[in-house]
C-alpha cells in the first residue's frame, strides 16, 4: 500500500514536471496578458499561474484522461474572473501596465479576448465557462477587438512625432 | 476589414509580446502548494471517516443501553395481581 503510494507520487511528480516544462511558457504568457502586466515584471500573473498549477497538481491522480492543460486554463480563467472585480480600479492597485498590449481593455474584455483568440477556445465553451450568453461573449470580443485595432492604428504616429522632438 | 483579418491582426498583437521565459521556482512552488493541498485533503478525509466511525459507535452503544425498540412499561394501568 505504502509502496504503491510512493510509486504513484514519483510518477505524478515526473509527469507533472514534463507538463509544466511544456505548458508553463504559453500559460504564463496568457496570464500576463490577462493581468495586463509588463512581460518581464509580472508578479500577479506568476501567482495566478502558480495557484492554477498547484490545483492541477492536486487533481493529477483524478484526471482520468482529461487534458491537464485544459483544466489549468479553466482554473486560471475562473480564478481571474473571480479575483478581477476587487482588483479592478481601486486606488494604487494593479493599474494596467502600458507595455501590455491589452492595457486599454477591461479585465472581462481581456479574459474573453485571451480565451478566444490567444487560446482558441470556442465561443460556446467560453460562454459556459464564464456564465454568459454566447451572444454577449461575441459582442464583448468584437468590441475589444475594435478597441485594440483602433488604438494600434491611432497613437502610433503620435509616439513617433514625440520622439523627433530634440531633447 | 473582415472578421478573420481583424482576428488575425489581434492574434499577432497578442503573440508578439511573448517572452516565454518561465522562472524555475514556479514549478517548485506549484508542487509545494499542490502537495500541501493533497495532504490537507487526506487529513480532512481521515477526520471525516473518524467522525463517522465515532458516530456509529456512539449510536450503537446508546441503542444497546436504551433499547428504544422495547415497549416501555405502562404507568396508567395498575398491574393485575392477586386473582
Amino acid at each position: 500500500m505504502r509502496e504503491r503510494q510512493a510509486s504513484q507520487a514519483t510518477r505524478r511528480a515526473r509527469e507533472f514536471e514534463a507538463f509544466v516544462a511544456g505548458a508553463a511558457g504559453r500559460l504564463l504568457h496568457a496570464a500576463t496578458l490577462l493581468t495586463a502586466e509588463a512581460p518581464d515584471d509580472n508578479p500577479r500573473a506568476r501567482r495566478l499561474l502558480t495557484l492554477s498549477l498547484a490545483h492541477t497538481y492536486a487533481c493529477w491522480d483524478r484526471l482520468r484522461g482529461e487534458d491537464p492543460y485544459d483544466l489549468t486554463r479553466q482554473y486560471l480563467a475562473t480564478r481571474f474572473a473571480r479575483g478581477a472585480w476587487h482588483h479592478y480600479g481601486g486606488p494604487g492597485r494593479s493599474r494596467p501596465h502600458p507595455a501590455s498590449p491589452l492595457a486599454p481593455l477591461s479585465p472581462q474584455e481581456r479574459l474573453i479576448l485571451v480565451l478566444m483568440l490567444h487560446e482558441g477556445v470556442a465561443e460556446e465553451q467560453t460562454a459556459a465557462l464564464l456564465g454568459l450568453s454566447p451572444e454577449r461573449v461575441r459582442a464583448i470580443c468584437h468590441r475589444a477587438t475594435t478597441t485594440l485595432l483602433h488604438r494600434a492604428r491611432g497613437p502610433a504616429p503620435a509616439v513617433r512625432a514625440a520622439k523627433t522632438v530634440p531633447s | 476589414m473582415s472578421g478573420n483579418d481583424r482576428d488575425a491582426a489581434v492574434r499577432r498583437l497578442l503573440e508578439e509580446a511573448s517572452t516565454r521565459s518561465v522562472p524555475p521556482e514556479l514549478h517548485a512552488e506549484a508542487v509545494r502548494r499542490g502537495g500541501r493541498m493533497l495532504r490537507r485533503r487526506t487529513v480532512a478525509r481521515r477526520l471525516l471517516w473518524l467522525l463517522m466511525f465515532a458516530a456509529a459507535v456512539a449510536f450503537t452503544v446508546w441503542a444497546l443501553t436504551a433499547r428504544p425498540w422495547v415497549e416501555p412499561p405502562s404507568d396508567t394501568t395498575p398491574p393485575l395481581t392477586g386473582w
